[in-house]
């Protein structure tokens, strides 16, 4: 399979058709064939050059002595670590013949090889837009929450080095990271898609809509919104978490009556489920540059100070300061539309609108 | 009803439930006592919601003798599951369904929670309606506190009203040692190991409604039950001084010195902890 050049389907995509391969994407050979975009992995792959030749379906044999000597460049550079490996494969090559053993290790390492580089490849431009399209076709199964209403998930790694961890799902929904239902996903390894894709393909497309379910996508229900459209910390702030906050958050109930927060088993975790009804307080930037350059004209400042004396002795200050800064957030409105002087705009967020 | 009657005959007792509880799809579902299915006020109101009740019960109970061709079996089939499953519901929150319910999450028949976070704690079946044919059954998890749908769609499709919305909490009312201890770990979007700033700023105020939940529970003196119960209070204390020292520098600011209450202590004002 590996070094036919006979077969029509390429090592590459025979390998994301494979049982458990659903969530990688087709690593165009351009890119891998770009040196720059395979910096630093020869030290991090045995057999790097057979696993890479593999991977681009290479016959190995075709110019053996000038591989020879490349290898040898390589060993050089790559130092000590890989002595062994490396020097075994070298000398099997000299014989002009491959074990079946060693094809194996070859398989694992262009395996590795090829994750490493799809962890890569799925954060540049063509590849994100390989996994959009994907994403878009549901390959990657959906949030397992009920109050996610089957929001589609992403494939992510909670780690960038390899053999931490299996693969996760992240659902852009609830801001979670949850195990795939089935079980041939846990032998995918995270590494494979890394931390940063999940995050990065939310800024790469600010414009799906989140709050849509997957089921609602599938039938193609169109919402006409138009005061969704603010944004917040430089994202939508309708994207932001739209699975969360009130109604979202699972209330637990004994025959209709609530449980108390002060039983042993009250509710603890809400918070995990919970955002702010006005999420224009989470602009802590207008906050701020509001709470320091705005106090001279401030009217409601007397008022304020009253506060903080009270809440300075009491330990539950945070609740009076939040209601504090909703205050605010109506009066920054207000300001704005008098073209007040005080329209900082930290993240440049009403430029893009 | 395929393989209805391979069972073994040897316990005939309990041969349909037996058949029922084993059978695939139900595997949420534990074996009512006899005691309890015969006990007419157990079933109090339950004659006017199920269908041909008094030949559905017969079934459940095997003693069922009534000469009826296959289609009326089939219904009477589907009322007997029906009866048992609203049976079920309300067996679970007795003394002895808690039990034999909490025996099976021990073993977590109904499977484990999906959130990396959790670890994979058990789950508890639960229904999001009292009224049957309403909502399918979904799963509890108590570490996280939250409800997710079942994996597999053999159980999807099983009534919530089986189970109820009452039977989870009651079960940690019961066994209050079960309580799992709640973990503030949790998952932050990076790009490029930097936090993603509209996610990190949720991330904040979520952790602000949490640490006024504890304060509000110390206040009261109750335990809130996260692990390293230690380093929040001192955590705690820091972010006092933190909002003490905002306050002072706030007064300062403002050239009055009447504002500043708490004087003397907290030397530093960091000025990053407003936002």
């Amino acid at each position: 399979m590996s070094t036919s050049s006979g077969t029509p389907e390429s090592w590459i995509s025979s390998f994301c058709s494979l049982l458990g391969h659903e969530y990688f994407a087709e690593v165009s050979e351009e890119f891998i064939e770009d040196d720059f975009n395979l910096t630093g992995l020869q030290t991090q792959v045995a057999m790097y050059k057979e696993a890479l030749e593999m991977i681009l379906d290479v016959e190995p044999e075709e110019d053996d002595d000038e591989e020879d000597e490349d290898e040898e460049d390589e060993e050089d550079a790559s130092g000590d670590v890989q002595d062994g490996m490396a020097g075994r494969a070298h000398g099997e090559r000299r014989h002009h013949s491959r074990v079946a053993s060693d094809l194996s290790v070859i398989e694992s390492s262009a395996e590795m090889l090829y994750g490493l580089i799809h962890q890569r490849f799925i954060c540049s431009r063509a590849g994100i837009q390989q996994m959009s399209e994907k994403y878009e076709l549901g390959h990657f199964g959906v949030c397992p929450r009920y109050n996610c209403n089957q929001t589609r998930t992403l494939p992510v790694g909670l780690s960038d080095i390899p053999g931490e961890d299996t693969v996760k799902l992240f659902c852009p929904s609830c801001l979670d990271v949850y195990v795939p239902p089935n079980s041939r996903f846990q032998t995918v390894d995270g590494a494979f898609f890394g931390r940063t894709f999940g995050a990065l393909f939310l800024l790469t497309f600010p414009e799906y809509d989140l709050s849509r379910s997957g089921a609602e996508t599938a039938a193609q229900l169109t919402r006409t919104t138009t005061d969704d459209l603010v944004m917040i910390n430089g994202m939508y702030a309708r994207n932001i978490a739209p699975g969360l906050g009130r109604d979202k958050i699972y209330e637990p109930k004994i025959y209709g009556f609530r449980v108390s927060e002060l039983a042993r088993s009250g509710p603890r975790m809400q918070w995990l489920r919970d955002k702010p009804d006005d999420m224009t307080i989470l602009d802590e930037a207008r906050w701020f540059a509001y709470e320091h350059g705005e106090h001279g004209a401030d009217s409601e400042d007397d008022d304020e100070d009253e506060n903080m004396n009270v809440n300075s002795n009491n330990r539950g200050s945070r609740h009076a300061a939040r209601r504090r800064l909703a205050g605010h957030a109506a009066l920054r409105q207000r300001r704005q539309q008098n073209r007040s002087p005080m329209n900082v705009d930290a993240n440049g967020a009403e430029s893009e609108l | 009803m395929d393989d209805y009657g391979t069972e073994s005959d040897s316990d005939y007792t309990s041969y349909w439930r037996d058949w029922f509880i084993s059978s695939r799809g139900n595997e949420y579902f534990c074996e009512i006592d006899e005691e309890y299915l015969t006990d007419r006020f157990n079933l109090t109101g339950l004659n006017t919601e199920v269908q041909y009740y008094q030949y559905a019960l017969d079934l459940v109970t095997d003693v069922f003798d009534l000469d009826c061709d296959d289609e009326m079996r089939e219904t009477i089939e589907k009322s007997a599951r029906h009866l048992y499953g609203l049976v079920h519901a309300r067996y679970i929150v007795s003394t002895r369904g808690l039990s034999k319910m909490l025996e099976k999450y021990k073993k977590a028949d109904f499977g484990k929670c999906p959130r990396v976070m959790c670890n994979s704690h058990p789950l508890l079946p639960m229904g999001l309606s009292d009224v049957p044919n309403l909502k399918p059954v979904k799963l509890y998890c108590a570490r996280c506190e939250d409800t997710y749908n079942p994996k597999s769609s053999r159980h999807a499709s099983i009534d919530g009203a089986y189970f109820g919305t009452s039977f989870h909490n009651i079960l940690f009312q019961v066994y209050p040692a079960l309580v799992p201890a709640k973990s503030t770990e949790r998952y932050i979007p990076r790009v490029y190991g930097f936090k993603v700033h509209a996610a990190a700023a949720l991330v904040r105020w979520q952790n602000g409604v949490r640490d006024s939940m504890r304060r509000r529970l110390r206040k009261m003196e109750v335990e809130s039950g996260f692990n390293g119960e230690d380093e929040i209070e001192e955590e705690e204390e820091e972010e006092e001084e933190e909002e003490e020292g905002d306050d002072q520098q706030l007064a300062e600011y403002r050239g009055g010195a009447a504002a500043a209450g708490p004087s003397g202590l907290g030397g530093d004002s960091q000025m990053g902890s407003v936002a």
